[in-house]
């Protein structure tokens, strides 16, 4: 007998159901049914919110060299993972060829910003010239809670790339999945749950993004914002409601099967830098500096 | 103030008490849960709980600064916002009763003093007497003292007794409350026979917890406390409060709190005079909660003051 599988929610390291009890019917390009996922509500986004909170301050905390480690370990484990990934794609109308490219991507980007864990933060850092007696330093520091709204065009590579920055950089994040192809995000969750990166860091909600995406984009606890291409005026509306709290809205719009899909930048995009003016001691007849 | 009780009357009293159908307090609870308060009533319920809190801080490094601080907080809630009440009481040790009676100088709000040893209570009587006195002298509007657990649970109901009735008779016109520490009473037939030793006794308040041991107050034990409440009102006329402490931090479940008592006691302990939350966390939720409710967006702690 064919047991289908259930498609349920990534909140705190844990798959529950919506606390909505809805579901939605995925379908393949044909209409053929293939699964059915979770339609969340506000009340996930909400408690998704509220557990990447208390999850973001220790994730934060780990040392940068761990974080790389475990963004590795990412990799190792979509590696073990991949002939589903595939499989759901092409259930949702992929060649197998477009989707092995994109579980390739996906896997890639995870090496490529496990290295850089623990790099862009000398990069992005300075020790700034003053006129006074200070020694003043800028460093990168993690923005908190950020919300994804994840690429509606690819299933994989697009969420992936969107997300791995962000959690590279110490932030944790709440992603509302593609609504037409949320199998791999659920899949990516699973993933996640069993490659040493704590719950709550990464939570995942499948659903309508038009009815998540105004309570995520006005929750004051939320610090950002990470927009895939949308119709304009849910774009627009978001950005509206993030205004509230001054939410920094990255609107990322490139191909992410490029390589240029990839890059420090994407990191930095969602840090802040801290300036720190500390008194120092001038000496007499010393040079100007440190 | 004389117990409620004379001795005599006091152990046919404990043999009378029933054991608590846990069952049954269960499903009653799970009926409570299922309720949820919203629009105005929502607002409504959110203001009460406020004005209900004892804030609370209990902690060996506290200082006056700190202490200053809360009493703050006490009155000014969250100034963004208009229409709020202050909490009902602070919640400390004797030696900053001086501290918050003077910081609370010309407002409403009372000042409780944990006392007799609070939170084991394993000390001499003379010492839980100074440790009360201490507190009265210095001008607390409450006491809140916690009962010897120890005999309690030995079997030796009159110590028990005889430590409420004259810890009672220090107060003065202080109310008293007492806390039994739930947590570590095992059943809820002993927290029914202990509420009910501690109304005999002469208790004001009957609550729960110190909030230094898990569980606290958990809803089978309240709704037992308020049981026994309601047993003692049904007999005498008397009213006796409650409050709940420990372990209730999120708005949710104080209003389910809220709707307990309404359906257990009525509306006449609807009020901060009859019911108190212990809590030193809670009001900062109620608070997001009010905003969320008037602006229908979710909240962050980092637009509260800290408590």
């Amino acid at each position: 007998m064919e047991i289908l599988k259930t498609y349920k929610l990534y909140i705190g390291g844990q798959f529950p159901r919506t606390e909505s009890g809805r579901s939605y019917l995925v379908e393949s390009p044909d209409g053929k049914a293939i699964a059915n996922a979770c339609l969340a509500s506000k009340k996930d986004v909400r408690n998704a919110v509220q557990v990447a909170r208390k999850a973001q301050s220790s994730w934060a905390a780990k040392t940068a060299f761990n974080k790389g480690q475990i963004l590795y370990r990412i990799a190792e484990v979509f590696e073990g993972r991949k002939a589903q990934l595939i499989e759901e794609m092409c259930s949702l109308g992929a060649s197998i060829q477009e989707a092995s490219q994109e579980v390739q991507i996906a896997i890639d980007r995870c090496v490529y910003y496990a290295g850089w864990a623990d790099k862009y933060q000398a990069l992005s850092s300075s020790v700034n010239p003053v006129a006074s007696s200070h020694f003043n330093f800028s460093v990168p520091e993690p923005m908190g809670v950020v919300g994804i709204v994840a690429c509606q065009e690819t299933a994989l590579s697009g969420l992936v790339s969107q997300m791995l920055p962000i959690i590279a950089g110490g932030n944790s994040v709440v992603l509302l999945a593609n609504s037409k192809k949320p199998l791999c995000a659920i899949t990516l969750g699973e993933v996640l749950a069993t490659s040493d990166v704590p719950g709550g860091v990464v939570n995942i909600l499948t659903g309508n993004v038009a009815e998540m995406l105004p309570t995520l984009a006005g929750h004051m606890d939320v610090n950002a914002l990470c927009l895939a291409k949308l119709p304009t005026e849910l774009m627009v509306s978001a950005q509206e409601s993030a205004i509230d709290n001054l939410k920094r809205c990255i609107i990322q719009t490139q191909d992410f099967s490029e390589a240029s899909a990839q890059g420090m930048q994407y990191i930095t995009d969602f840090q802040e830098i801290k300036t720190t003016w500390h008194p120092i001691e001038q000496l007499a007849g010393g040079m100007g500096g440190y | 103030m004389q117990p409620n009780t004379s001795l005599t009357d006091f152990s046919v009293l404990l043999n009378s008490v029933a054991p608590v159908d846990q069952i049954g307090s269960l499903e009653r609870i799970a009926k409570i849960q299922t309720r949820s308060l919203k629009g105005p009533a929502k607002l409504q319920g959110l203001r009460m709980a406020l004005s209900m809190i004892d804030l609370t801080t209990l902690e060996g490094k506290d200082t006056p600064g700190k202490v200053r601080q809360m009493c703050y907080k006490a009155q000014h809630l969250h100034d963004q916002a208009d229409g709020l009440p202050t909490v009902a009481a602070v919640c400390v040790f004797p030696t900053m009763v001086g501290v918050a009676k003077a910081a609370l100088a010309h407002t409403a709000i009372k000042v409780a003093a944990v006392s007799t040893a609070f939170p084991a209570g394993q000390a001499p009587f003379e010492v839980k007497k100074l440790d009360t006195l201490h507190a009265v002298e210095h001008g607390a509007d409450e006491i809140d003292m916690v009962i010897s657990r120890g005999r309690f649970l030995a079997g030796d109901y009159n110590f028990v007794f005889d430590e409420i009735a004259a810890i009672k008779e220090l107060c003065g016109s202080a109310r008293l409350k007492v806390i039994f520490e739930t947590g570590e009473l095992d059943s809820l037939d002993q927290v029914k026979r202990v509420s009910t030793l501690a109304i005999a006794a002469g208790a004001d308040f009957i609550k729960t917890s110190t909030g230094k041991i898990q569980p606290a107050a958990t809803f089978p034990v309240v709704l037992t406390m308020l049981t026994a409440i309601k047993d003692h009102y049904d007999k005498t006329g008397q009213m006796i409060g409650m409050k709940p402490a420990g372990g209730i931090s999120s708005a949710k479940i104080a209003l389910q709190h809220l709707l307990l008592v309404k359906e257990v006691l009525g509306e006449a302990w609807l009020n901060n005079e009859w019911y108190r939350f212990g809590a030193s966390s809670l009001a900062n939720d109620l608070l997001m909660q009010y905003q969320k409710q008037l602006t229908g967006k979710y909240q962050s702690a980092s637009y509260f003051s800290i408590d």
